[in-house]
């Protein structure tokens, strides 16, 4: 790993398919790294905080987008916004015998059109709080963490406010690793974790389902030119799929970084919420991710 | 009658507890349809491995400028609250992973220099798998926005409502999962007993009593830990439908492929309970019936 002092070196950790390991892994990455900053990108589903025990210390409001509302004294039922919404967010309201109509927020875009479009300037966009950011303390490293509202869409947004916060809390603190905790899937917020890496590790599963997803994430790399590297999780569950998303690696040039075991320890260091290499660092899991990282400290 | 399978947490067996309750029905005789709404990651086909019989492209509209036309004057770079158009002094550029496809910047250009296009974001796959009907979205990698595909999907398994239609939701709890369970008649939340999984699924419960949606839950991989997914159930008034044992001949044949019911038969009477508590909850019409058959396809 080769950081500049200006810009820390970014390491995902990404998977396609959800519930491979990807948190199990970042988590121990944390523990093992002791000298970087973390960021947990799956702004949904954050569960990076149930491991490293953090201590809040800045927490601020993430303003996703806007909303439209309709002013209903100004509202002359004329529907020319509903007609123009492709989002169908607005509906015809009933007031008083009077036609009128009014936005449903969780069906709006935040697109404004209604705004353009209503001759009586009775809509208006309004900033929606979406979700909340936070800066924490963990015996490992700083940690940055975010909460989507349920409810509220916007998680790239957010995913990209976690990632600026983590280079800034990496300046401050003189950090020039950045452990970033991304999301299942390859849309938006994988995207938004994925832009600028200076590494990708992909962790699945020897499953069909884990390798259908390996495939579709490794396509994403590819297109951002980015470097990835895969290990595969649960790997003796079925070598033989184990095997094939070794071929699969291989043929799309991909460096294969190593296996970890099925192992029991990695549940139950969960539910004592710690990572698996300081919980039970004897584990085959927690050798093998211990493996697994040094490949990655002594840039190979 | 429409029921999403849905979960926060990413790999808690959304996708098993899909198929496997269209395996039941269509054991049942029911008319079912799968819908798989997790278009970034789809995974009904491996083990539905269905025949598909049509194929369709879904499209949304981007804006292309037109630059003899543009005067560069700048309306649409400012009112795109995406920022998905900027305005430079001699010309226009359009950024089409950020546009959201809202028409906004052809209605407020003043000289007739935007027209839209429609540009693929996916493809719908329909067909059959035995007795289920099967419809799956598969979302182009590379853009950032699923949802359309997500609508899409739902629409073309909206002619089989007056019979069971199971939507494999895509995990989280953001846009594309809301997109998927929105308009349900019941939301299936499969979690796990770990931290995670609990975590995850309290997130996803006030999600669907946010959104109004009648809910349950099913526990798998169930063990050591379950006490507290039951707490948490309790606290939010959920009904447990069925708790899903941790065994590593399920475990083997996910990883095959090969649906549980297929595998171990003795499943398919918990898959069962599942629709019947759901039909009860629900009052559904179709609650009699499927209650006959599965008394008598079952046993």
């Amino acid at each position: 790993m080769k950081p500049t002092p200006q810009a820390p070196f970014e390491l995902v950790i990404v998977s396609g398919k959800g519930g491979t390991g990807k948190t199990t892994v970042s988590a121990s990455f944390a523990a093992l790294a002791g000298n970087a900053v973390i960021a947990d990108c799956d702004v949904d589903a954050s569960n990076m905080e149930l491991l490293l025990s953090p201590t809040l210390r800045t927490k601020e409001d993430f303003t996703g987008g806007k909303q439209a509302v309709i002013d209903a004294a100004l509202c002359t039922g004329c529907g020319r916004c509903a007609r123009q919404c492709r989002f169908s967010a607005i509906h015809p309201a009933a007031d008083a015998g009077r036609r009128r109509f009014a936005i449903e927020p969780s069906e709006c875009e935040g697109c404004g059109v209604c705004v353009a479009v209503c001759p009586r300037k009775a809509v208006s966009m309004h900033p929606v709080v979406g979700g909340e950011l936070f800066r924490s303390d963990t015996v490992f490293s700083p940690l940055v963490h975010a909460r989507l509202k349920p409810g509220l869409g916007n998680s790239g947004k957010l995913t990209t406010l976690v990632r600026s916060r983590a280079r800034q809390t990496a300046a401050e603190c003189g950090r020039s690793l950045i452990i970033i905790d991304g999301p299942p899937g390859v849309g938006c917020p994988t995207i938004a974790s994925l832009t600028g890496a200076s590494q990708v590790l992909a962790v699945t599963e020897p499953t069909l389902s884990g390798e259908h997803d390996l495939a579709r994430i490794l396509e994403l790399c590819r297109q951002f030119h980015l470097p990835v590297q895969v290990c595969v999780n649960k790997a003796d569950i079925n070598p033989e799929a184990t095997g094939r998303i070794r071929k699969l690696a291989e043929n799309s040039c991909v460096t294969f970084a190593g296996e970890i075991p099925y192992d029991e320890a990695i549940a139950k260091a969960t539910r004592k919420g710690k990572p698996i290499v300081s919980a039970q660092p004897d584990s085959p899991a927690a050798k093998a991710i211990t493996a697994l990282w040094d490949r990655f400290a002594s840039g190979s | 009658m429409r029921i999403a399978i849905a979960s926060g947490k990413g790999g808690t067996g959304k996708t098993t507890v899909a198929t496997n309750l269209g395996a039941v029905l269509a054991d049942c005789a029911e008319k079912v349809t799968y819908v798989d709404c997790d278009v970034e990651a789809p995974n009904g086909h491996l083990f539905l491995r269905p025949e598909i019989k049509s194929e369709t492209e879904v499209t949304r509209r981007i804006p292309v400028i037109d630059n003899d036309r543009c005067t560069h004057c700048g309306k649409c770079a400012r009112f795109c609250q995406f920022g998905a158009l900027t305005s430079l002094p001699n010309v226009t550029l359009v950024h089409p992973e950020l546009c959201h496809s809202c028409g906004g910047c052809a209605i407020v250009c003043p000289s007739g220099a935007i027209r839209e296009e429609r540009v693929s974001v996916g493809t719908i796959r329909s067909g059959h798998a035995g007795g289920i009907s099967f419809v799956s979205g598969t979302f182009t990698v590379g853009l950032a926005n699923s949802t359309p595909v997500i609508r899409a999907a739902k629409e073309a398994a909206k002619s089989d409502a007056d019979g069971w239609v199971l939507l494999d939701a895509p995990p989280g709890t953001s846009c594309a999962m809301m997109e998927t369970v929105k308009g349900c008649d019941y939301v299936i939340l499969v979690t796990e007993p770990t931290p995670f999984g609990l975590h995850d699924l309290r997130i996803a419960m006030e999600v669907c009593a946010k959104m109004k949606l009648p809910f349950g839950v099913v526990i798998n991989r169930s063990g050591e830990g379950k006490d507290m997914i039951q707490a948490a159930c309790v606290e939010a008034s959920a009904p447990i439908l069925a708790e899903l044992p941790q065994n590593l001949d399920i475990a083997r044949a996910y990883s095959l492929g090969i649906l549980a019911v297929r595998a171990l038969p003795e499943l398919k009477r918990a898959f069962a309970q599942i629709l019947l508590q759901i039909a009860a909850r629900t009052r559904s019409r179709q609650a009699p019936k499927l209650f006959e058959a599965a008394n008598t396809q079952l046993t």
